[in-house]
């Protein structure tokens, strides 16, 4: 009985994708679409912990979920870092005057 | 010493949870790579090295409390997201500001602490963070409103032992 | 089997808060608004439903599963903790990348318009 739930919430979660698809497809800004890949992220993360009980290997799949959100997490602050115009002041506190003394180039 | 000791137990605790193996011959070589990064990243995790353990230990309980809360608040703030997004018409209410809230706050983790628990409490996110001023976008009057000093105090609370008068004891 | 009831509800919130985000990424008006679905919605409903799973895990009390248990709840601690940063990331990039914000009429805007701080 819990697998048949399991099989149906995730099919739920896969068609949830499809809103955050439509804003990687029409998204304005490149912001936007990286947004919605790190939405659609998170939400493969907990669709392998459903494939694992599924599977009835939850103990495998529980360490690909982790290394995803992982994964995830720091493609999300590449994605920011690269986009930033300015490069970000890394010390204590955190100046504007010292941020905005350094200008980079826009890639 | 003391730690060093608590940032071995710490990653000696995250490898016998990750790894499932336990035997001799795996423990002994988790036990010797967490004394390997303990001994090259001793000096990463606890900035402030004044504290004694018991009142460590407090904070460690206090911060437990303030998580719940900050639970609390996160579903409260669901809440908030799902009434505005299916309930019809609730798209009107949508007015976006921005605001400026000024924090008493002295060390790197309070901050990091207010600015996260900003973002998950109901219609506000941190935007930037420039020294003591906290750039808030917030998603209508009401929630821009909503940003009291209650939760700075709170925060203040798990960091400043409640017997003694010292201001504000610097963090982790 | 009171537990996995227990669980079935947890996920089913969890489901629905997954709606919640999810229509909001779609019908909220600018990005900085986006990011409140994406960043709140998110958060929540991947600790529901992941929490879920390790109260089905956990039911028959034996070693492995209490380990099994624990490192679902390591993910949602690392959920809890990611989640809100990446949140705060992603935001002022797309500030500094100048995005307009969507203001009301009654308010202004203290941080100022990002394309006027060209350096």
């Amino acid at each position: 009985m819990f697998e048949t739930f399991s099989i149906i919430a995730g099919a739920i979660l896969l068609l949830l994708m499809l809103p955050a698809f439509y804003r990687v497809v029409v998204g304005p800004t490149a912001i936007d679409r990286i947004v919605a890949v790190n939405v659609i992220g998170t939400k493969t993360a907990v669709l392998l912990v459903f494939i694992g009980v599924i599977f009835g290997r939850v103990e495998m799949f529980v360490d690909f979920a982790l290394a995803y959100g992982m994964l995830n997490f720091i493609g999300s602050l590449a994605a920011a870092r690269y986009l930033h115009r300015v490069r970000p002041f890394y010390g204590k506190g955190g100046q504007l005057a010292e941020a905005e003394a350094t200008p980079t180039e826009r890639p | 010493m003391m730690y060093r000791a608590v940032t071995f137990s710490l990653l000696l605790a995250i490898w016998l949870v990750f790894s499932g193996i336990y035997d001799a011959f795996h423990i002994g070589l988790g036990i010797l790579s967490c004394l390997f990064v303990t001994w090259i990243s001793s000096d990463l995790l606890f900035d402030d090295r004044s504290l004694g353990f018991r009142a460590r230990l407090g904070q460690a309980w206090r911060l437990g409390g303030y998580l719940a809360w900050l639970g609390w608040q996160l579903v409260l703030s669901n809440l908030h997201l799902l009434k505005l997004t299916l309930k019809p018409g609730a798209m009107a209410e949508v007015e976006p500001r921005i605001t400026l809230y000024r924090t008493a706050l002295k060390s790197d983790f309070e901050k990091f602490l207010l600015a996260n628990s900003i973002t998950l409490t109901p219609g506000t996110i941190t935007i930037k963070i420039l020294g003591d001023d906290f750039y808030i976008h917030s998603i209508s009057k009401f929630a821009a409103d909503g940003l009291d000093g209650q939760m700075e105090r709170r925060i203040a609370a798990i960091f400043a032992p409640a017997g003694s008068g010292s201001p504000s004891p610097s963090a982790d | 089997m009171i537990l996995d009831l227990v669980s079935m509800l947890l996920i089913a919130a969890g489901l629905l808060f997954f709606v919640g985000a999810a229509v909001g990424l779609v019908r909220f008006p600018d990005f900085y608004t986006r990011m409140h679905a994406a960043g709140k919605g998110d958060t929540l409903s991947s600790l529901l439903v992941i929490s879920g799973f390790a109260l089905h895990e956990f039911k028959d009390f034996e070693g492995m599963d209490f380990i099994l248990a624990l490192k679902l709840l390591a993910i949602c601690v690392f959920i809890m903790m990611t989640s809100p940063t990446s949140t705060h990331a992603l935001i002022d990039a797309g500030y500094e990348d100048g995005i307009e914000p969507v203001i009301a009429p009654d308010a202004e805007n203290v941080l100022g318009d990002p394309t006027s701080r060209q350096p």
